[in-house]
């Protein structure tokens, strides 16, 4: 739970609340990156990740030493576990008032 | 000593190792608090001790959020889980933990609705895919996790979900430091700031422990390197006779912390008069209880809870050992009845506990000493 997992923004996902897809450590995970709008994440850009929720937007050199943290940590497995567990649709598959179909 | 060939810069590692020595003065004691309980997994994981002089001390903290919820917390929350239409959900640390009656897990044996989830996230996009049934997140965290939390219940109302509700066990980390150097018993000479709370609420909140309290506050990554070079900052300053709060993590935490997480925070949640952390007892304004205006998602008000106080086994000395009065393995249940397979108390269940984290790593270098590893 108290796990800072690095990924890179893929793209944004339209819509009415900032979600992203992130890809992290290979799997594309659908991430919420409302607590780093103000610092004008977007797609290229490091995140670090702590239960669904983007925290902070790093640099890459920072996003690969917290890799090799989590590995010299024994955390790669919960890592994963918790990366994999994300809900994969995390956005409502219809936005409320949305027209129907859309 | 045997992991510092993995780490990064080894060499690095070894000149600031030899540079704390340095600093050391060895008429002195240092006692060291590191607050959160990531550092501490780390300080075992890296066997960072056995590069530190004997006089220099590291206590570890209440920085683990689980180890510092009492068990009354948790069977309150189970009690809400025998409701049939409700779905308990939990993160994974939360499983094992006992509670009276039982952990989540037991309970699940038992045939409660219990799920895992990795993001309060998902706790609504449960109550999505079951419009029919209550889910019901147990949330737990220090600032780090608190705005996540927040924000789902921003989420909830705005996408007009009302089958959703949080228990919340949120709590704050500056009222608990406030607590140890409150407390007599405790002598602490600087704290190595928690990493990734302060990404959250940013260095400023510590400032009145460096004014009023004189004590160095410097706040630092996880990597042995990180940790290290904190040790210096706050040795440096000490010698210098002077205290101030000090940013080492300025890669990832901002000085002004995040201002999108703590307004989220803000909106969602107000502090509680009072709150009880096990083997603290009752801190005041140190948690987060639901506001009013969102009283339609919090799990207080929509059940009724017994709200009992439960104690812990009265051998279990949880509570010295998150003051940092006892070391894990002076606790006199340590590694025989419990364990972190079979815990008994909550610092054993969690690996950012102190109890788990010298299980894991302590008792297996002193096995690799046995055999002449």
């Amino acid at each position: 739970m108290c796990l800072a997992i690095p990924g890179k923004i893929v793209e944004l996902v339209p819509g009415p609340e900032s979600w992203a897809i992130v890809d992290v450590v290979g799997l594309r995970r659908t991430v919420d990156i409302s607590l780093v709008a103000d610092d004008g994440a977007g797609p290229g850009d490091w995140v670090l990740i702590h239960v669904g929720f983007a925290m902070s937007k790093i640099s890459e050199e920072a996003a690969v030493e917290q890799m090799q943290m989590l590995q010299l940590l024994g955390e790669t497995a919960s890592a994963l576990e918790e990366v994999s567990g994300y809900g994969a649709g995390h956005p409502p598959d219809i936005w409320p008032g949305a027209p129907p179909g859309s | 000593m045997k992991f510092v060939d993995e780490f990064r810069e080894p060499e690095l590692i070894t000149q600031t190792a030899a540079e704390i020595r340095r600093l050391a003065d060895p008429k002195r004691h240092y006692r060291l608090m590191e607050v959160c309980g990531g550092h501490t997994h780390a300080i075992y994981r890296f066997g960072l001790k056995d590069l530190l002089p004997e006089n220099l001390e590291l206590v570890h903290g209440p920085g683990c959020p689980v180890c510092v919820l009492p068990m009354g917390r948790i069977d309150d929350g189970l009690a809400i889980a025998q409701d049939p239409n409700v779905i308990f959900a939990a993160f994974g640390d939360m499983m094992r933990v006992p509670g009276a009656n039982g952990s989540p897990l037991q309970h699940k044996a038992r045939g409660v609705d219990i799920r895992i989830v990795y993001s309060p996230s998902d706790a609504l996009k449960l109550a999505e895919l079951n419009p029919s049934r209550h889910v019901m997140f147990f949330a737990i965290g220090f600032e780090t996790t608190a705005p996540s939390t927040a924000l789902t219940l921003m989420r909830a109302r705005a996408r007009g979900i009302r089958n959703l509700s949080i228990f919340s066990n949120h709590v704050t980390i500056i009222p608990a430091m406030r607590a140890i150097l409150d407390s007599p018993d405790m002598r602490i000479d600087g704290f190595i700031g928690p990493g990734h709370v302060s990404t959250v609420i940013g260095c400023r909140p510590y400032e009145w422990i460096a004014a009023n309290e004189h004590k160095p506050v410097v706040v630092a990554g996880f990597e042995p390197l990180d940790i290290l070079q904190s040790i210096v900052m706050i040795l440096r300053q000490l010698n210098k006779g002077c205290a101030q709060v000090e940013n080492q993590y300025r890669r990832v935490v901002p000085w002004e912390g995040n201002r999108a997480a703590l307004k989220a925070i803000n909106e969602v949640f107000k502090l509680r008069a009072y709150f009880e952390w096990r083997g603290m007892g009752f801190i005041s304004q140190s948690a987060l209880a639901v506001r009013e205006s969102y009283a339609e998602w919090d799990a207080e008000q929509l059940f009724a809870t017994p709200g009992l106080r439960v104690t812990d086994p009265k051998a279990a000395q949880c509570g010295e050992v998150l003051k940092g009065v006892l070391k894990p393995a002076q606790c006199k249940l340590f590694g025989n009845e419990c364990t972190p397979e079979m815990p008994v108390g909550a610092l054993m269940v969690s690996s950012e506990g102190a109890c788990a984290a010298c299980y894991s790593y302590e008792r297996r270098k002193h096995e690799l000493v046995a055999v002449g590893a």
